[in-house]
């Protein structure tokens, strides 16, 4: 082959590599069953089987090339482990908040208020919005709506024992009506205008003193907890007590915002026109579900771009690791592969069976580090700075569909890494090959 | 009456054995060898394989020590000094050329050359210089800048001499020089050997199995299953 | 070094290896640079400047204001040089995803209190005499292309104006500079006069955000500290003062323990480091043992033998390494660019020096034991291949 030739050559298959890497990792189902129809033909026809025997006489001297070997697959499932473990941190923030909220409850904030913290709402608009049309009443006619302050607290957390913010919601009573996938676990409910708190489970883990008896300071007076509160979101990483109660607190004349059942499915367009037709209100109406999933969007996405980030460089440095190994695997049984060459066998098993090989190890280690990022992530319950800027409790996911993507970044790696040491074997003359021992 | 003054022989080999053990059985490798060599001598060692005649040479040029005697080299006891010391002894002391070259493949002829050198306080200009000079001597100072897979086997044996000669030892040891040469290349390097011997005064000892190889040397000595069994004159 | 033929000759016997092997490290010191610019970025810098500010803000809450009354008593306690104020303000420009500081401070006071914000002249008078004026970080500028005159609106989310809507307008008098590179991260800030925003406001007249004090003695700042907390204390307007610093960091540690996350992934990549390049070593020495050989019996000592070997190690995973940290080096400007200036990291001399110490830790633990080999070699054997 001439001079220019070979690494034009070497490019191609490395765009072409590339490009199968890349299809892989968007159709990854298209991709198996393309290699789905590949068994087949290891199993059926003579050159599949062919590089079958090869493959498991590459495997059999694995044992002696232990060291190299263990590279590619440790090397794999650092990137794996890595990528899962950022990837799962991401969802988990995310499902904290994404389960916040849903569509049979409104939010309503002061015109241009991003977040209930830097919303006001003062008494006069409260009303308002709590008689507007689209609010679901309750059987005595009362409007199942909730007027909250939302005010951040310092108290010590856990795990570094200095401050830490946390969110103190002071709601109205028809908080728990509105809400009824928030359970009191432990304790009562705090009684309205008295210094009591009800504690959210996660928020409990975070901070010291959280307990049922135990007092916290707020606003230098001392509040009582009397209960736990348990919700499957967001909730639970704050503290509940009496709006009237907190607002007096911190001296607050006007509260944050106004939460608000629906009364039906067409209710928010109702109720949105009737706030905005009055020229004594500038509010944003929207559902929960919508608010709280844009609180989440910045840091899931950040979270979500330093995971592949992150695991996208590691995952070179694999594909360096695996392409020196299986180079040097190619190498050490160069005698077999051209003697084999010499008798006839052609190319194709030689490529294949030492890709089959590659990606064997590949997937071993991309398992290897799925099941270590499992194990170890899984459940872990940590907490970060939020939109409010309180903590939010959250846990890491590892759900089975990151575990997956894990897998695929791993044949991903090893599709990559062996391809040119399969290349390489395939096509140096067998007489140099031959001779090069 | 005039005394008839032998000068002291370069290298004195007294009763040396050799025993290694392998697992429980001790195999005598060389047994009760005595030898000289004097100054300006050129000595072929043969003998069949597993005659001990490597492992005589590399208890001369210090590479190996005697399990029993002694040998001494330009009056100093090699066989009582420690790796260390034998390191540095070997460095000022011999050259050695082996039978498959062992020249660095990633350095030039030049750089190959200088290596023992590395070794001393010469500054880099006169390192070259000295290299220089070995090449020219082996004929290959055209060929300075090329790397060993650039040069054909008998160029890279006589690169490996260059590498003996450069920090001019006492004694240049070959074991099996032209095992691996063609028939050209291989009497090119033992002329080369011989000049080194009879135009320099160079101590050359050189083990080898073939006949015409040991033809070049001024005398040839057999081992036979650890001792030396008869001298034969040139 | 006379003996750096030789190491290179020994890297460079197999190429490819030797360049994967060169790859792998640069990926793995590449990230290393990169997370460890995010770790510095969330310590706050260490810098001479700041050594002697101290931050009074509530005790008992982030968004709880101080009244301006404590202005004048706090320039009372003993000990303290000047004092200043701000309010946070939180005004969005055309997009939430336009991310930047914009803070309402008093402008004389403010600029003498932080040398490190560098205003021309011409350009400080302008903001000083100006009501509606507001000065930018040259970073902040470059990014959203203002020039000096423009008028810049934001959209208030905490603080609608008294008229009732949520629009501000501002003139854009001057572009500032950092004093050192350090400190390029106050550039990404806006800064505005706190007459126009407490008289354009709704409503908290009268109240500020924090207030930040410059005392005459670093050592005695904690003294400082406790007499200002100690004048309100059990009061409605309970204070905690600390340094700067301490402020800074107080938030980055509620975001989490970023330290151990990134030691955490570096740890998992040096790990798979080591392997790949111990394996890469060790393979190299065993097929060299003929060659370590020869030099044995051209009189390199034992200890040269080993120092080689150590050596060559350390030399690849400097080589390596210092080509990764300058790919991070490169990459986090684009990087910072790309998120336009959300993510703006800069590697710290410490870094570097971090990494060059890694490099060396790293080279000569993965080429320790075949170093020991090859001092151990005996001569005889390793000629005949063994």
């Amino acid at each position: 082959m001439g001079r220019a030739a070979k690494p034009l050559r070497t490019m191609a298959v490395g765009l072409l590599g590339l490009l199968v890497c890349g299809a892989w990792l968007a159709w990854p189902w298209l991709m198996l069953a393309a290699a789905a129809g590949l068994v087949p033909w290891l199993l059926a026809s003579p050159r599949g089987r062919h590089a079958l025997a090869i493959a498991r006489l590459g495997m059999a001297s694995i044992p002696q090339r232990l060291g190299a070997t263990s590279v590619v697959v440790v090397g794999i499932a650092g990137v794996v482990g890595v990528l899962v473990g950022l990837l799962a941190m991401a969802e988990g923030f995310q499902a904290a908040l994404g389960s916040t909220g849903d569509d049979q409850t409104a939010i309503v904030l002061r015109a241009g208020a991003n977040t209930e913290i830097s919303s006001g709402l003062d008494r006069a608009a409260i009303t308002l919005i709590g008689q507007a049309p689209g609010v679901q009443r309750d059987t005595h006619g009362v409007p199942i709506a909730s007027a909250e302050v939302v005010v951040v607290a310092n108290v010590p957390k856990r795990s570094t024992g200095t401050d830490a913010n946390v969110q103190v919601r002071g709601v109205g009573p028809q908080a728990w009506a509105l809400r009824p996938e928030v359970k009191l676990v432990e304790g009562r409910r705090f009684r309205p205008g008295l210094r009591e708190l009800v504690v959210g489970r996660g928020a409990q883990t975070q901070f010291r003193g959280l307990t049922p008896g135990h007092s916290i300071r707020l606003n230098n007076q001392d509040w009582q907890v009397v209960g736990v509160l348990e919700s499957g979101d967001t909730r639970e990483s704050e503290i509940w007590g009496d709006a009237e109660s907190v607002a007096g607190a911190y001296r607050r004349s006007v509260f944050q915002s106004v939460t608000v059942r629906l009364a039906g499915p067409r209710a928010l367009d109702v109720l949105k026109a009737a706030l905005a037709a009055d020229p004594r209100l500038r509010v944003d109406v929207e559902t929960t579900r919508s608010y709280y999933s844009k609180q989440s969007e910045r840091l899931t996405t950040t979270l979500r771009a330093i995971g592949i980030g992150v695991a996208a460089i590691m995952a070179l440095g694999a594909i360096f690791g695996a392409l020196n190994t299986m180079y040097a695997a190619v190498a050490a049984r160069g005698r077999e592969i051209a003697t084999l060459r010499a008798l006839g066998f052609s190319g194709l098993p030689v490529v294949v069976s030492v890709m089959l090989e590659t990606m064997a190890l590949a997937l071993l280690g991309g398992m290897l580090g799925a099941g270590i990022a499992w194990a170890v992530f899984h459940g872990y319950t940590v907490s970060t700075l939020g939109e409010s800027f309180s903590q939010v409790v959250f846990q890491f996911q590892v759900r089975p569909a990151l575990l997956l993507q894990g897998l695929q970044w791993a044949l991903a790696i090893g599709f990559f890494g062996g391809l040119f040491p399969a290349l390489r074997a395939a096509t140096v003359p067998v007489t140099v090959a031959l001779r090069e021992l | 009456m005039a005394a008839n003054h032998v000068p002291a022989p370069l290298v004195a080999v007294r009763g040396v054995s050799k025993v290694y053990r392998r697992g429980r059985q001790r195999v005598e490798v060389l047994h009760h060898v005595e030898l000289d060599i004097p100054q300006g001598d050129f000595l072929a060692l043969m003998g069949p394989s597993g005659s001990g005649k490597s492992t005589l040479l590399n208890m001369v040029a210090g590479l190996d020590l005697p399990t029993d005697g002694s040998i001494s080299v330009a009056g100093r006891r090699i066989d009582r000094m420690s790796a260390a010391e034998l390191a540095r002894w070997r460095a000022s002391h011999v050259g050695f050329v082996f039978q498959f070259y062992n020249l660095m493949p990633a350095l030039s002829a030049r750089k190959n050359v200088e290596l023992p050198l590395l070794l001393t306080r010469l500054p880099a200009a006169r390192r070259r210089r000295h290299a220089a000079i070995a090449l020219a001597l082996v004929g290959l100072q055209d060929r300075a800048g090329h790397k060993p897979g650039e040069l054909s086997g008998g160029q890279q044996q006589r690169v490996a001499i260059a590498r003996a000669i450069v920090s001019d030892p006492t004694l240049i040891v070959c074991d099996e020089p032209t095992g691996d040469l063609d028939r050209h290349s291989a009497e090119e390097v033992l002329g080369l050997l011989q000049r080194l011997n009879r135009q320099h005064g160079k101590t050359i000892i050189m083990v080898t199995h073939d006949p015409k190889a040991a033809e070049f040397a001024r005398r040839i000595l057999h081992l036979d299953k650890g001792t030396l069994v008869e001298q034969s004159p040139p | 070094m006379k003996f750096l033929p030789l190491l290179l000759a020994g890297l460079l016997r197999k190429k490819t290896r030797t360049l994967l092997t060169l790859l792998s490290v640069a990926a793995a010191f590449a990230l290393f640079g990169m997370l460890d610019a995010v770790r510095v970025a969330f310590n706050a810098p260490q810098t001479v400047t700041g050594i002697d500010r101290m931050v009074v803000a509530s005790r008992f809450s982030i968004i709880q204001p101080l009244p301006y009354s404590a202005l004048n008593r706090i320039q009372a306690v003993p000990g303290v040089r000047s004092v200043t104020y701000a309010n946070w303000f939180g005004g969005v420009y055309q997009d939430p995803k336009n991310f930047f500081p914009n803070i309402a401070v008093e402008p004389a006071s403010y600029l003498q209190m932080y040398p490190e914000i560098v205003l021309p002249r011409d350009q400080r008078r302008a903001f000083l005499g100006t009501r509606t004026g507001a000065i930018v970080g040259a970073s902040l500028a470059r990014r959203f292309g203002w020039k000096v005159g423009d008028k810049i609106p934001l959209q208030a989310t905490i603080f609608p104006r008294a008229q009732g809507d949520n629009l501000w307008v501002f003139d854009l008098v001057g572009i500032f500079h950092a004093s050192v590179p350090e400190l390029k991260g106050v550039e990404q800030q806006m800064l505005f006069r706190y007459d126009y925003f407490d008289e354009g406001r709704q409503f908290g007249h009268g109240t500020v955000g924090w207030y930040i004090v410059r005392v005459d003695d670093p050592a005695h700042a904690d003294r400082v500290a406790k007499a200002i907390d100690r004048m309100y204390a059990n009061s409605a307007d309970e204070t905690k003062t600390e340094s700067e610093r301490e402020f800074q960091l107080s938030f980055a540690k509620q975001i989490g323990d970023i330290g151990l996350i990134v030691s955490a992934i570096m740890g998992a990549v040096f790990f798979t480091l080591l392997l790949l390049t111990g394996n890469t070593m060790a393979q190299s020495i065993r097929e060299r043992i003929p060659e370590l050989g020869v030099l044995k019996t051209i009189g390199f000592s034992n200890r040269a033998v080993l120092l080689l070997v150590l050596g060559e190690s350390v030399l690849l995973l400097v080589l390596g390494g210092l080509g990764g940290l300058l790919l991070a080096r490169v990459t986090l400007p684009v990087l910072g660019a790309a998120t336009s200036g959300q993510l703006a990291l800069a590697m710290a001399t410490r870094s570097w020096w971090l990494g060059l110490g890694l490099m060396v830790l790293i080279g000569l633990f993965v080429g320790l034991p075949p170093a020991l080999r090859a001092m151990r070699l005996s001569i005889v054997d390793a000629l005949a291949g063994h």
